[in-house]
């Protein structure tokens, strides 16, 4: 568990690393599995697929609308397809293929949006994927999922793979520590509470939910107790924890790398109709980024330790 | 603007004819050309006649275009495929992808005729909670390979049916309907590079080359042309036809795959409102809904 180190003292992961090695895995017994993508080989990490399993790698070039058909295509002859792309193109420039051709035909196909959120910072907002959250979790019959770490990232490729209907997986570029337990088994819809609390609930997904955990440090040392959700899935959401937490705890902060219409938006949905509480949400409200490195512009927008437990205090009065 | 709400008559149900279909079923075995091609013609006349009674009940449908693709259907899902209801379990069965999706009635008209569908369902067509949408949806019919309606999809999806057919050395083919206008969407380009380059040969496009689209004739929106020329530089073994001729069709088909191991697309020359002679070449009658007398007189066009 992260937080029994400290911040220096992290490892931290790509989870890029633990995407291929999971793929290759269950492609070396499940001859069905293929990736499907847009000259995206080196960005996807997928040089060991590649060299293992060069015929099973379909690359149709710069071109997301035929990646994302191409790969229902396959799904349509048997395959279980791994579309893997930037996640900034594989949604915005292929947005009506993932609507129609995946969810609303409901195939089997994993879309994998690598490099997410802010991972590509100078690059800026074209390269930026921070809408897709808010966009994927109005498609329906569509999974969403945003792991935190290399555990969760391979348990939820192992998941999709077997999971007979459209998902999408952000896999992170930025680097990660380790943060969910032994043990640990993925379920969408099913919520992680990293650490109990009874005066404000933090809800995190993929990225944030180590920066979530070292807020809840420093909350403890002014003595608020802050229980952290690591949420996995944003489609679907783990209702019952979430009404829980609205209960039990006096405020909810919502926390992700997106736009805060995502995580932030979904988890207001539910609650302002089940159970109202306030709220406060951590993550890119409406804005396009100004140039800067990710780590830059995670502290810029406040999605960091100290900035989230502004935002708890906030929610809280205090 | 103009919505299709707007172009719905209103409708009077007892003027509508009856939603009889006689199923003829698929291409005998053993039948001779001559007797092939006599099944075809009748069958693509029954599905025009019930076709048109659809549109009328419904009040909506995309007539021109279905009555121009009709041929091309039935030719494949009566003869030329290996696809019948039996095989829908079967992974080496041919696939066929309806991308210009709007032409729905006609599809879901041509599945009744070879026993996808109970005729009786046609009557449901666009109704509340029916399975026959407006345009076909893969959750709804299990012979649907893929839900479409937005153009240009259909296309890089049969790209990856007849990839999967080609990693799995399966005998099957994928046939996909794109219409001309419908070629204007990029995704088709994208597609099209990736079958020459990857020499998807149990591919065949088919482009059901009416010339007109919903505003406008094809030439005088965004022409195709040189279009043969195109997909030949594409990749692709490109062969023209009459697209009303069931024979000529018929043949066209069995010649897929391509000795040359190139996908083949098929340039269908057709008419949009074939052969309805108020219809035919016409391009108000995209989407536009026949009035009772109209239907008259196309039901006696096709006695």
């Amino acid at each position: 568990m992260s937080t029994a180190t400290t911040p220096a003292e992290r490892v931290l992961h790509d989870c890029r690393d633990a995407w291929v090695s999971t793929l290759v895995e269950l492609a070396e017994t499940d001859d069905r599995i293929v990736a499907v993508v847009n000259d995206s080989v080196g960005s996807s990490k997928l040089g060991p697929f590649a060299e293992r399993f060069p015929e099973r790698l379909v690359n149709v070039g710069i071109a997301e609308q035929d990646m994302v058909g191409v790969g229902a295509g396959l799904a349509n002859g048997g395959k279980v397809p791994f579309v893997s792309a930037a996640a900034c193109f594989l949604t915005a420039r292929a947005m009506e293929q993932v609507k129609i051709d995946a969810a609303y035909s409901q195939h089997h196909m994993v879309l994998v949006g690598q490099s997410p959120g802010m991972a590509y910072g100078e690059l800026g907002p074209t390269h930026h994927s921070i809408e897709d959250l808010a966009w994927l979790r109005t498609i329906p019959g569509l999974t969403v999922i945003v792991p935190a770490d290399p555990t969760e990232t391979a348990q939820a490729i192992r998941w999709a793979a077997a999971h007979d209907g459209p998902v999408f997986i952000r896999v992170a570029r930025m680097g990660v520590p380790d943060v969910v337990p032994e043990g640990y088994e993925f379920a969408p819809g099913v919520a992680l509470t990293l650490r109990d609390g009874s005066d404000v609930t933090v809800v995190a997904t993929g990225t944030t939910v180590v920066r979530a955990l070292d807020a809840a440090e420093l909350l403890a040392a002014d003595g608020i107790s802050a229980r952290v959700l690591s949420m996995p899935t944003i489609k679907p959401l783990d209702e019952a924890a979430l009404l829980a937490a609205a209960r039990e705890t006096g405020g909810i902060v919502t926390v992700e790398e997106a736009l805060t219409s995502g995580l932030g938006g979904a988890v207001a949905e539910l609650l302002v109709t089940r159970h109202p509480a306030p709220m406060r949400f951590v993550g890119v409200s409406d804005t396009f980024a100004p140039t800067g490195s990710v780590s830059w512009l995670m502290d810029h927008f406040g999605i960091s330790a100290s900035g989230i437990a502004t935002a708890a205090r906030d929610v809280l009065g205090r | 603007m103009t919505v299709e709400e707007d172009l719905v008559p209103q409708v009077d149900p007892q003027a509508v004819p009856g939603d009889t279909l006689t199923v003829l079923g698929r291409v005998p075995s053993g039948a001779s050309r001559d007797e092939a091609v006599a099944h075809l013609a009748e069958a693509a006349r029954l599905v025009r006649r019930r076709d048109i009674m659809m549109v009328r009940a419904a009040g909506l449908g995309h007539i021109g275009g279905e009555f121009s693709v009709i041929d091309i259907l039935v030719t494949l899902y009566l003869h030329a495929m290996n696809m019948s209801p039996d095989q829908l379990g079967d992974p080496d069965r041919d696939r066929f992808i309806l991308s210009k999706g709007h032409a729905a009635a006609a599809l879901y008209t041509t599945l009744a005729m070879a026993g996808f569908l109970p005729p009786e369902q046609l009557s449901t067509f666009m109704q509340p909670l029916s399975q026959l949408n407006g345009h076909p949806a893969r959750t709804k019919i299990a012979a649907v390979e893929a839900s479409t309606g937005p153009l240009g999809h259909g296309l890089p999806i049969a790209v990856g049916t007849a990839f999967a057919g080609k990693l799995d050395g399966s005998s099957r083919r994928t046939f996909v309907v794109v219409g001309d206008g419908e070629l204007q969407e990029g995704s088709n380009w994208e597609a099209l590079m990736t079958a020459g380059n990857h020499g998807l040969d149990h591919l065949c496009v088919i482009v059901d080359r009416n010339r007109l689209q919903q505003g406008a004739r094809v030439a005088d929106t965004n022409d195709l042309e040189p279009l043969a020329d195109k997909l030949a530089a594409f990749g692709m073994e490109v062969v023209e036809v009459n697209g009303h001729d069931h024979g000529a069709l018929l043949d066209v088909f069995a010649g897929v795959p391509a000795p040359s191991g190139k996908p083949t697309a098929v340039i269908a020359h057709t008419d949009k409102g074939h052969p309805i002679s108020f219809m035919s070449d016409n391009v108000a009658w995209h989407h536009k809904v026949p009035s009772a007398e109209q239907v008259a007189q196309a039901l006696s066009e096709l006695e």
